[in-house]
């Protein structure tokens, strides 16, 4: 177990320091200059050049890149080109939006999806079964952004019984900030439960059809003992490869729930730093989630070998 | 339910009823904008995001550009000018203090005079400055700025957003905690979310009438639309999604108010490059548009048709749409007449705002009727001001000048236009140096004339200013003669 544990761990800090190299390349071959931006069509040379030293841009690359990759492995990204404040900061404002909404969508999601598998599954080829995995495909098929403008118009537009959008902080309030993350968690949610409801009932499935389900069958076992303590345990290896895929897009991967409901999440922050050329954040951000989603991989891998004792004793 | 409870539940209705109508004269007001300024420095960048914010509210200049974009008094009470036009002397308001408790004087006006123009200023307009030659400080309450020539539009140069007057305790500091001297002080900025702003209770004028108001940011037209209809928001001064403006028309609750920026919105041609660089080209690309079409399919028919570059609502404007009337046979034969009877390929490089992508699939459709292929190549703001606006890498492409009083930049040297005209040069020259309003129209208007000839650029629409807002809401600007939410006139209907 503990040197199955270890070379995942070394595998995934490579992989991060990989990522860094690739990262920092491929921003800065992207055109488009910061100074330039910020200030705009009327511009003169001399105040775009005052600028560009301001911000440190005309320092040679090789120089930068390591500068950063130093700041980095002590915890410092570095300061934001047009916020001008310390990267760190605000990638944790965001991450206090964006780690909770993952969450909530991501129990959410598995809260509908297990139980609906289980169900289903266990009355393969019924009506129930037909009805419920045709319903996911219809969720499966919706965009999230179209069920998203959905639920404002019905909760928020004509109800009036939740905000259509933004996010008062949580200093506002535990439930205010709470009310806020409701329908953006459901319209990630239920698209989610939908297809992890797919793949675990197929999971299910391929167990049940197993020499061993039968063998406790026949040891006089209950269905319902045999779906959970034997299907359910064997059948969560993909279950968990999907909740693991799912984790990450819901952190990184919201931006277009984020813009139907105004939410300061980590998605808008990248795509505005994008389009106002604040490399420096979108390096930090876009490391931060290399990084979050090699843990969650990590995790993952590592919860295999709980699930399945059989992996603890691999090299 | 009986009796008692039933009385009781009345009675807790009531005092509910009568409690909302005691807050009936609310002063606190929700406003959606659609960009989020990169940080709250009117001096240090050009974002129109900023000055949404800042200007009137927080900041003030000596003078202001008012509703209408006529100059008023602000920072200073009274100015007069020299008998050569050279030197204002500006008489300052007295017990005017910045938001920090620290006071206003001369000092700060020379101060912020002379970081805007200095070698290492940051100033997105740095121009406005040019004429300046030394500023002096007369005492505390008089600053003596002379001038290197006349300038009739200094005065109106100083009301600009990037003008403003800062404290040189807090210049390091305002992109993050700005500190002016306006009727409204900085709050609190939750970044991607908000900027609230707060009434400032020591202002030496006319106070605020709202005690807060807050900023939301909303870049999407279909989530600006639900949080006007939601009452999260309760107004757009720039509403961005044209879509659903009727449907807010049709609304009482809510008023739809459709005044005019300074956006003048152009087809920007390469005039140095072939085949722009053929004046009959240029010409046979401006009568193959029909800005009609163009403003209804784009724009969904707000907007207002210019044949110059001048904005319609000034009053020296003239209208010389008919100059370069849509006439797709007549640019056919001129077409023919500069040597491409078939027409030829080319580029169109578009910018990310609606009018533009819009615009351009329009454009470049009425333009291949008249046998010119225009391919579209959609850009980024970063990629358009390096590939067009910088290199001058581009064919042609469309976008929308939105500064006030910027018909100079048909004059300026090495501009993405590329075009070169000495007598248009020398009549902006002439429009700088003269004050007399009589005068400046009669320039103004020849200026317009020169540019509806040559056709440096095609001349399509006047940007719109769309406002949304509660029926309830008085004093918002209904036009747009700067990128401003004045909020000092602001209140609630009682």
């Amino acid at each position: 177990m503990l040197n199955y544990a270890v070379k995942r761990i070394l595998i995934g800090l490579a992989t991060v320091l990989a990522a860094s190299i690739v990262v920092f390349a491929m921003l800065e071959i992207v055109p488009g200059d910061p100074a330039r931006l910020m200030l705009g069509m009327n511009a003169t040379e001399d105040a775009v050049h005052a600028l560009q030293e301001q911000m440190g841009l005309n320092q040679p690359l090789l120089a930068r890149y390591f500068h950063w990759l130093g700041g980095l492995l002590t915890g410092d990204l570095g300061r934001s080109y047009t916020y001008s404040v310390p990267v760190v900061d605000l990638i944790v404002e965001r991450v206090a939006v964006s780690l909770p909404l993952a969450l909530i969508s991501l129990v959410l999601s598995t809260a509908i999806a297990l139980p609906v598998a289980l169900y289903s599954a266990s009355r393969r080829g019924t009506v129930a079964d037909t009805a419920s995995m045709g319903v996911a495909q219809i969720g499966v098929a919706i965009p999230n952004f179209w069920f998203a403008l959905l639920l404002v118009y019905v909760f928020a537009v004509t109800l009036r019984l939740l905000p259509a959008g933004g996010f008062p902080g949580w200093n506002a309030g535990i439930w205010q900030a709470l009310k806020a993350l409701i329908l953006p968690s459901i319209a990630l949610a239920l698209p989610q439960a939908a297809i992890l409801a797919r793949v675990a009932r197929s999971a299910l499935l391929d167990v049940l059809g197993e020499d061993y389900i039968r063998t406790a069958r026949a040891k006089g076992l209950s269905r319902p003992g045999v779906l959970y303590r034997h299907a359910l345990r064997n059948a969560l290896i993909p279950i968990l490869t999907i909740v693991g895929l799912q984790f990450a897009f819901l952190l990184a991967g919201t931006i277009i729930i984020e813009n139907v409901f105004y939410l300061p999440g980590l998605g808008r922050l990248v795509f505005q730093a994008i389009t106002q050329r604040d490399l420096i954040v979108v390096e930090g951000v876009v490391m931060l989630l290399v990084a979050t989603v090699i843990l969650i991989n990590l995790v993952v891998d590592l919860s295999y070998a709980i699930v399945d004792p059989r992996l603890r004793n691999r090299p | 339910m009986n009796n008692f409870a039933k009385s009781a539940l009345v009675g807790a209705a009531l005092a509910l009823l009568t409690s909302s109508a005691a807050f009936a004269a609310r002063a606190d007001l929700v406003l959606g904008i659609v960009l989020e300024p990169p940080h709250i420095d009117p001096t240090a960048g050009a974002a129109a995001a900023i000055d949404e914010i800042v200007y009137a509210n927080i900041f003030e200049g000596l003078t202001r550009i008012g509703p209408k974009g006529e100059v008023l008094p602000a920072l200073a009470e009274s100015w007069t000018l020299s008998d050569d036009g050279k030197t204002y002397t500006f008489k300052l308001h007295k017990d005017v203090k910045f938001h920090d408790g620290t006071s206003f004087d001369a000092e700060d006006v020379k101060f912020s005079l002379d970081r805007a123009r200095g070698g290492d200023s940051t100033n997105a307009q740095k121009g406005l400055f040019a004429a300046i030659d030394t500023v002096e400080v007369v005492d505390p309450l008089t600053v003596k700025v002379t001038l290197k020539q006349p300038s009739g539009d200094f005065l109106y140069n100083m009301g600009w957003g990037d003008a403003v007057i800062v404290a040189p305790e807090s210049a390091q500091t305002n992109k993050e905690k700005p500190i002016g001297t306006g009727p409204f002080k900085f709050d609190s900025w939750a970044k991607g979310s908000q900027i609230v702003i707060s009434k400032n209770a020591a202002y030496w004028g006319k106070p605020a009438l709202l005690d807060k108001a807050t900023f939301r940011i909303i870049p999407d037209p279909a989530a600006a639309t639900a949080a006007l209809l939601a009452g999260d928001v309760q107004a757009f001064p720039v509403f961005p999604s044209y879509e659903t403006i009727a449907q807010f028309e049709a609304d009482p609750r809510f008023k739809v108010v459709i005044g005019t920026t300074e956006g003048e919105t152009i087809l920007g041609m390469n005039n140095k490059k072939p085949p722009f660089d053929n004046l009959k080209v240029r010409q046979a690309i401006a009568h193959a548009i029909d800005r009609k079409a163009l403003i209804d399919g784009a724009m969904f028919g707000l907007g207002t048709p210019i044949g110059s570059f001048f904005p319609p609502h000034h009053p020296a404007y003239i209208d010389l749409t008919s100059q370069t009337a849509f006439d797709p046979e007549l640019s056919k034969k001129l077409l023919a007449e500069a040597g491409h009877p078939d027409g030829f390929k080319t580029t169109l490089k578009l910018p990310p705002p609606t009018y533009a992508r819009r615009g351009g699939e329009i454009i470049a459709a009425e333009l291949r009727d008249v046998g010119i292929q225009a391919e579209i190549v959609p850009l980024e703001w970063a990629q358009w001001l390096d590939q067009v606006f910088k290199n001058k890498d581009y064919d042609m492409t469309i976008v929308s000048h939105t500064e006030p009083n910027d018909l100079n930049i048909f004059a300026r040297d090495d501009y993405y236009f590329n075009y070169d005209n000495p007598a248009f040069k020398d009549l902006i020259k002439q429009i700088e140096a003269t004050s007399d309003d009589a005068k400046r129209t009669e320039l103004y208007q020849e200026a317009q004339k020169i540019l509806a000839t040559d056709v440096p650029a095609a001349f399509l629409f006047q940007l719109p200013k769309t406002g949304v807002w509660d029926a309830k809401i008085e004093g918002l600007w209904e036009n747009g003669p700067i990128q401003a939410n004045d909020l000092t006139a602001v209140k609630w209907a009682d």
